[in-house]
């Protein structure tokens, strides 16, 4: 028989465990650990990471990264990076918080770690709901939308409107990069890898405050196939809130060229 | 070093300082500011870690963070301040690890006034966060001790991995006293093995206080007990006032321990043979004094700036083994030498009861004062 020479085309990054993850079948959250995973080994930072993860669904996020992590009550990852960052210039902190986390309860953390320029890197995964307590309405929830506490569909008189982070964020002197990528399809994951990669970048040279929104799935609570919520993300999702940079600091630009 | 004359919120920031105290993280609130000013210029000065939070709850949760890299951090605050940082307090005590806390008290409930009161005891003391912990709480009654509380603070937090907190009332953090400040410490360049510092040539390391398994969280909860039986084995601390020959006592922390002890002074010039319990842990409590105390005297008096809220732990202490009498000013009012006075007179007088309910009495007397 011949013997053909093996050619590894994938391997787990280091900067994962080797534990299954408790997420659901075709929950986006996986992908998320993953580029991130990737980024940190292609640009050498395992030894020098430490991650702060947030209380949703990714509340167990530090059994997977195969980093140092701490773990934020809800809503304040980003006080608690700033606590580590200002003790450890030298770390590269990260938080990695959902819509619930840092768009509601989170809300004054988020805004505040940006205008002061605080120099973390902000995962932000954006779902429109609160996964982990079973699918409620979230500030990210779009007009319409029907969760277990908004069962006849998000009501803007009542329930108010969903909130942009990004295009909120953006507006901040102190934020330096901030990006909407999506995690429904091969091409916007390779789009999502590049710009965390930037945003470590960005970290990296003492840039200020990075943020990189997320567009994911929840296919349990939006009681969805896989298949179908990747479909809901692009036709539903992507029109709310839309792809794109909304803020790229000079400097920043220097290094996506 | 010589005595300097010291503001008491100075005093314990610059005694921090000294501590080796690496990052504060605060909010403005009197009658505490001062504290965080201080801190404002001499942290960045020292190249040291300072940020003026978005709130309480933004300042504690730095606080969590720093912490958990090891070093030594404080926050400061006062009472509707802290009520906001009972969060943080809980998830910190939760993950076992060490920070300092500085609680300035004024008048309350809710935004109450600026004034000195020692009402947020019970919060403190008896928890405030949510879940089973422990603080360990030192109350001083002059900027000296403040300021070697502050230091003491810093050693017992991380020897006992547990939040420390320097519990004050306002008229303390606002006096100018002159105080002799502590040696320069060197800042920590070596961190515990159970600190987060990047997983360099060692397995990663997760700080967190979850533990979703009940039989772990009961774990958890067990060695968090045990280390408190140690705490409470070795680190109590009280003083005593004329007490060896004493036929009464009064109990009172902080300032109240102080304008008590003026008043016990005066009733001993009187004659009346009147000594002064001051607890300076209020937890752990000093609990066996208390008890041989009880036993000693014909009658307790204790003297608070609230409700009676130490008073309970006192009377679940002495066990009915003497009468205990109460007195207190509300509000953020300081009781006066002479008010106490007056009310260790009436004690030595009698008649004494085990009866009713001490604050019942104080409230019937309160009723011809105000
Ligand atoms: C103070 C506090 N309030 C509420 C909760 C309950 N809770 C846990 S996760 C969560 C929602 C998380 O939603 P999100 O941030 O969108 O994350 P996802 O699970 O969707 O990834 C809530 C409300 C909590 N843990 N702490
Ligand atoms: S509940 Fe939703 S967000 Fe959470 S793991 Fe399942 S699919 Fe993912
Ligand atoms: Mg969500």
């Amino acid at each position: 028989m011949d013997t053909q020479e093996e050619v590894i085309v994938y391997a787990r990054p280091d900067s994962l465990t080797k534990t299954n993850t408790h997420y659901c079948p075709g929950c986006t959250h996986g992908v998320a650990h993953h580029l991130i995973a990737e980024v940190i080994d292609e640009m050498g930072l395992r030894e020098r990471t430490i991650g702060v993860a947030s209380v949703g669904c990714s509340v167990f996020a530090y059994n997977y990264m195969n980093f140092d992590f701490v773990q934020a009550p809800h809503g304040r990852a980003p006080a608690m990076a700033t606590g580590v960052k200002r003790v450890f210039p030298d770390k590269v902190v990260l938080t990695y918080q959902g819509d619930g986390d840092l768009a509601s309860i989170g809300m004054a953390e988020i805004v505040h770690a940006a205008a002061r320029g605080e120099n973390i890197s902000v995962f932000f995964l954006n779902n429109a709901n609160y996964g982990m307590t079973g699918g409620q309405m979230a500030p990210t929830t779009l007009p319409g939308q029907k969760t277990t506490s908004s069962p006849s569909g998000r009501d803007v008189e009542t329930q108010g409107y969903p909130i942009r982070a990004s295009e909120l964020l953006a507006t901040l002197d102190g934020a330096s990069y901030v990006v909407r990528r999506s995690l429904h399809d091969p091409k916007n994951i390779r789009l999502a890898k590049k710009a965390i990669r930037t945003a470590f970048e960005v970290q990296l040279r003492g840039l200020g405050f990075s943020m990189v929104e997320l567009l994911s799935t929840c296919p349990t609570n939006w009681e969805m196939t896989p298949q179908n919520s990747l479909k809901w993300l692009e036709e539903h999702m992507i029109p709310y809130y839309p792809l794109g940079d909304y803020k790229v600091n000079p400097a920043v630009a220097e290094i996506k060229g | 070093m010589t005595r300097e004359l010291w503001k008491g919120n100075n005093a314990i920031a610059e005694a921090a300082v000294r501590a080796g105290c690496a990052a504060y993280f605060g909010y403005p609130i009197t009658p505490q500011t001062e504290l965080l000013e201080y801190m404002s210029a001499r942290m960045p000065q020292l190249g040291r870690a300072f940020v003026q939070a978005e709130s309480e709850l933004a300042a504690i949760n730095m606080v969590y963070g720093a912490a958990c890299t090891g070093t030594r951090v404080m926050s400061s605050s006062s009472s509707p301040g802290v009520s906001l940082m009972m969060e943080g307090v809980s998830y910190i005590a939760g993950t076992e690890i060490p920070a300092v806390l500085v609680d300035v008290m004024r008048g309350g409930p809710g935004l109450g006034n600026i004034a000195p009161a020692q009402s947020d005891y019970n919060q403190i003391v008896h928890g405030g966060g949510h879940g089973d912990y422990n603080l360990i709480v030192l109350a001083p009654s002059s900027v000296q001790e403040s300021v070697d509380l502050t230091v003491l603070a810093f050693d017992l937090a991380e020897k006992y991995r547990s939040i420390c907190v320097v519990l004050l009332d306002g008229s303390i953090g606002q006096m100018m006293e002159p105080a002799e400040m502590p040696p320069f410490q060197p800042l920590r360049t070596e961190y515990p093995e159970w600190a987060v510092t990047g997983a360099k040539d060692r397995e990663r390391r997760f700080l967190s206080s979850i533990y979703l398994d009940p039989p772990q969280e009961e774990a958890a909860n067990l060695r968090m007990l045990r280390r408190w039986q140690e705490v409470q084995a070795n680190e109590i601390r009280y003083k005593t006032y004329y007490m060896e020959d004493a036929k009464f006592a009064v109990i009172g922390f902080g300032s109240s321990g102080r304008v008590a002890l003026t008043a016990v002074r005066a009733a001993r010039a009187e004659g009346i043979p009147v000594g002064l319990l001051r607890p300076i842990t209020l937890n752990p409590f000093p609990e066996k004094v208390v008890e041989d105390l009880a036993k000693q005297v014909e009658g307790i008096l204790v003297v608070e700036m609230n409700s009676g809220q130490m008073l309970e732990d006192i009377r679940r202490i002495a066990k009915g083994a003497a009468p205990v009498e109460f007195f207190a000013r509300l509000g953020g009012i300081v009781p006066l030498p002479d008010e106490v006075l007056d009310e260790i007179r009436r004690l030595a007088k009698g008649p004494l009861t085990l009866e009713g309910h001490p604050r019942d009495r104080w409230l019937a007397r309160m009723g011809t004062l105000n």
